[in-house]
């Protein structure tokens, strides 16, 4: 008996929250992959018609710039923000005095709700009450910074609300990979006069790669996920020229009862996911594998 | 013994409980939880209690509806539907299709309702010949609302054709007054949009394109000139205006800010909240051209079990459209009585005037559907307009590049 439980004890732990992950992540997933192939509209229906929900989503301009304006925030959004992060942590790690408050306030915008961040920055790019009627008022009466009512550009005040928000954890996470490297080949490289940049480039950053691929998937699926950072900060317009991916399928699933097409636009973030995240298990697996 | 005593006990348990339960009961789904809103459902909830009824008040708040209809929709599919719920327009028939909408034909029929409510509007009722919901109120859409003030001091008037409001935006440009009060929010668009469509393509042309879709309509140079209408009215709002809320749009008509608004009469209730006066301080007028836009409330009812229930839906049925709540409650709400025999004594000059332009053009016929709040047209048809809509006002898009997007979309959405 007890050699039976010894031996099944782990199994019987998990087993709930197995079940439970089973149902409500891959058995929902699943559902919607189901109802995104019907025509369903108020209410899910389940009749299978083919792949119609998915030659409707990509007929429309609105997905259309929901899906490119995907990769464009989350280019910029992932890349800005790991070098920024990156920057940042290189700086803190110079031994420096304050270090602990400094880390503090680059970290604090973390703590902060999306929506919160999405308000406030709404507020100081507004150009009636924020950032442009301030310099206005200091005399620069030519200054303009409409980004958050131009429909070209108010995509990029997402970016610049989500890199605020997010540099400093990245920082945070670098300063901890830069502090796990080996102190005894820096001081060999320093004591063989390798000037403090060639430290960086050829040794520290290096031996960071987990890190970075750490870095990338977090910020990844934070930029996948995006939502109520478009919601707080521009409602997806002007227009919906910041709609992303998630912002449709919310729209079409609670305010239009389109369920179909908010189905099939899930399935298509999935696969995006998906695409980001299989090379990363993989690579994870295989190297547990060697 | 002691059990014969206990099942006796128990057996009068259950007469004094089904004694309770024999009063009408109704749980009702509403999105009505802001000030004005909420005080105005309490009216109804008295007067239920007042009829020996028991009210279950479940309240989503957000969304403009959005909250609600996805709890409505949790509740259907768990089998557990309330008695009734706040939905309006076609919305009531789509749910009539899932097959969980109520016969209250009996009610609609004991108390009159085919004389007392304008056709167009008791259409929206009616599922496929028999009744399925009460209307509450009918709020006009096609409102244009202007600061008197700043219109006596320019000399202008209120619009009666769009060249003319075209001209007055250019005066009120010249003296450094914004023209036109707008929020860049989709809705907000689509709003000022259906107007101008309503004031070019005429309410048949209206009809044609936003409630039977039709696509000649829907690409004729009308329409394009409906857009080009659009583009011109672009330039007279402020820079400023991405993202507005429609109250603050108000308020900058109120203020003297901006001189018109564009909005439905739900903005009357901001301007007697800040104590203004109809035909005084703020001006009201329909938008240019003939024709009346309705965004009705109404109460769909359910398919429940148990006789208290039927017994609480047929009594919510007949207090809604009764004369005594319609009034009340739309002296609260901003709005007018869906039926056309309520005293309008009580109202103020704006009402008596929508009330007045419901009756005669129910009569012309040009009483009319508001696309933009989904009375019209079903969510996936309406949204795509919409889509189109926002995107040409909020871009440089031409005109024909949104006809031609307008019909691609509207093909793609069906």
């Amino acid at each position: 008996m007890t050699k039976w439980l010894e031996e099944n004890t782990p199994k019987l732990v998990l087993a709930p929250s197995f079940v439970i992950v089973l149902i409500f992540v891959y058995g929902f997933i699943a559902w919607t992959a189901w109802v995104s192939l019907t025509r369903s509209r108020l209410l899910p229906r389940y009749e299978i018609d083919g792949f119609i929900q998915y030659s409707r989503l990509f007929e429309s301009p609105r997905w259309d710039t929901a899906f490119s304006n995907l990769f464009v925030f989350g280019f910029l959004f992932i890349v800005i923000a790991m070098i920024l992060g990156l920057t940042l942590s290189i700086l803190l790690d110079q031994n420096i005095r304050t270090e602990g408050a400094i880390r503090t306030i680059y970290l604090y915008p973390m703590a902060l709700s999306m929506i919160v961040t999405g308000t406030a920055w709404k507020w100081i790019l507004n150009p009636g009450l924020g950032l442009e009627a301030t310099v206005r008022g200091w005399g620069f009466e030519n200054f303009t910074f409409d980004w958050l009512v131009n429909p070209d550009m108010a995509i990029y005040t997402i970016v610049v609300a989500a890199i605020w928000q997010s540099s400093g954890f990245v920082m945070a996470l670098f300063l901890a990979g830069l502090r796990s490297v080996d102190q005894e080949i820096i001081k060999a490289a320093q004591v063989d006069g390798i000037p403090t940049w060639r430290v960086y480039t050829a040794i520290i950053i290096p031996s960071m790669a987990p890190i970075f691929l750490s870095a990338f998937i977090v910020l990844s699926h934070l930029a996948i996920k995006s939502f109520d950072l478009v919601i707080a900060l521009t409602g997806g317009g002007p227009g919906y020229a910041t709609d992303l991916p998630a912002t449709y399928m919310y729209a079409m699933a609670f305010s239009r009862g389109d369920i179909g097409q908010a189905a099939s636009s899930a399935m298509v973030m999935m696969m995006v996911v998906f695409t980001i995240v299989v090379p990363y298990l993989y690579s994870e697996l295989r190297s547990k594998n060697d | 013994m002691k059990v014969q005593v206990l099942g006796a006990v128990s057996g009068l348990a259950v007469i004094a409980a089904t004694a309770v339960s024999a009063e009408p009961q109704a749980e009702v789904l509403h999105y009505w939880t802001s000030g004005g809103e909420a005080k105005s459902v309490a009216v109804l909830q008295e007067e239920f209690a007042a009829n020996g009824g028991t009210w279950t008040d479940m309240p989503v708040a957000g969304g403009g509806g959005d909250a609600a209809g996805t709890a409505l929709r949790a509740r259907v599919l768990a089998g557990n539907a309330p008695t009734a719920a706040q939905i309006k327009g076609p919305a009531i028939q789509e749910w009539y299709e899932e097959g969980v909408l109520a016969d209250i034909s009996a009610v609609a029929e004991a108390n009159n309702w085919a004389d007392v409510l304008p056709a167009s509007i008791a259409g929206h009722m009616q599922c496929e010949g028999t009744w399925c919901a009460a209307p509450v109120n009918v709020h006009r859409v096609d409102w244009i609302w202007a600061n008197a003030e700043v219109l006596a001091a320019n000399g202008l008037e209120m619009p009666t054709s769009w060249d003319e409001f075209n001209a007055a935006a250019e005066t009120l440009m010249a003296a450094g007054i914004i023209p036109l009060a707008h929020g860049g929010q989709a809705w907000q668009d689509a709003t000022v949009f259906e107007a101008v469509a309503l004031g070019i393509l005429g309410a048949e042309g209206y009809k044609k394109a936003f409630v039977e879709l039709d696509t000649d309509t829907l690409t004729s140079d009308e329409m394009i000139a409906v857009f080009d209408q659009m583009r011109t009215m672009r330039g007279f709002v402020d820079s400023n205006f991405s993202g507005r809320d429609w109250n603050l749009a108000t308020a900058m008509v109120m203020n003297g800010e901006a001189a018109f608004q564009i909005m439905g009469d739900w903005a009357k209730g901001e301007f007697m909240a800040a104590g203004q006066v109809p035909g005084e301080d703020f001006l009201c007028a329909s938008t240019p051209g003939d024709g009346f836009l309705y965004n009705v409330d109404s109460f769909a009812m359910f398919e429940v079990d148990g006789e208290e229930k039927q017994q609480g839906q047929a009594l919510l049925a007949k207090l809604v459209v009764g004369q005594n709540f319609q009034e009340v409650f739309n002296l609260n709400k901003g709005s007018i009585p869906a039926r056309t025999d309520v005293s309008l004594d009580a109202f103020d000059s704006c009402a008596i005037l929508s009330a007045e332009d419901m009756a005669a053009s129910n009569e012309g016929g040009s009483l009319l559907p508001s696309y933009a709040h989904g009375m019209a047209l079903r969510g996936a048809q309406s949204g795509a307009i919409t889509d189109v809509v926002t995107a040409h006002f909020n871009s440089d898009m031409s005109s024909e590049d949104a006809v031609k997007q307008l019909a691609a979309a509207i093909a793609n959405s069906l």
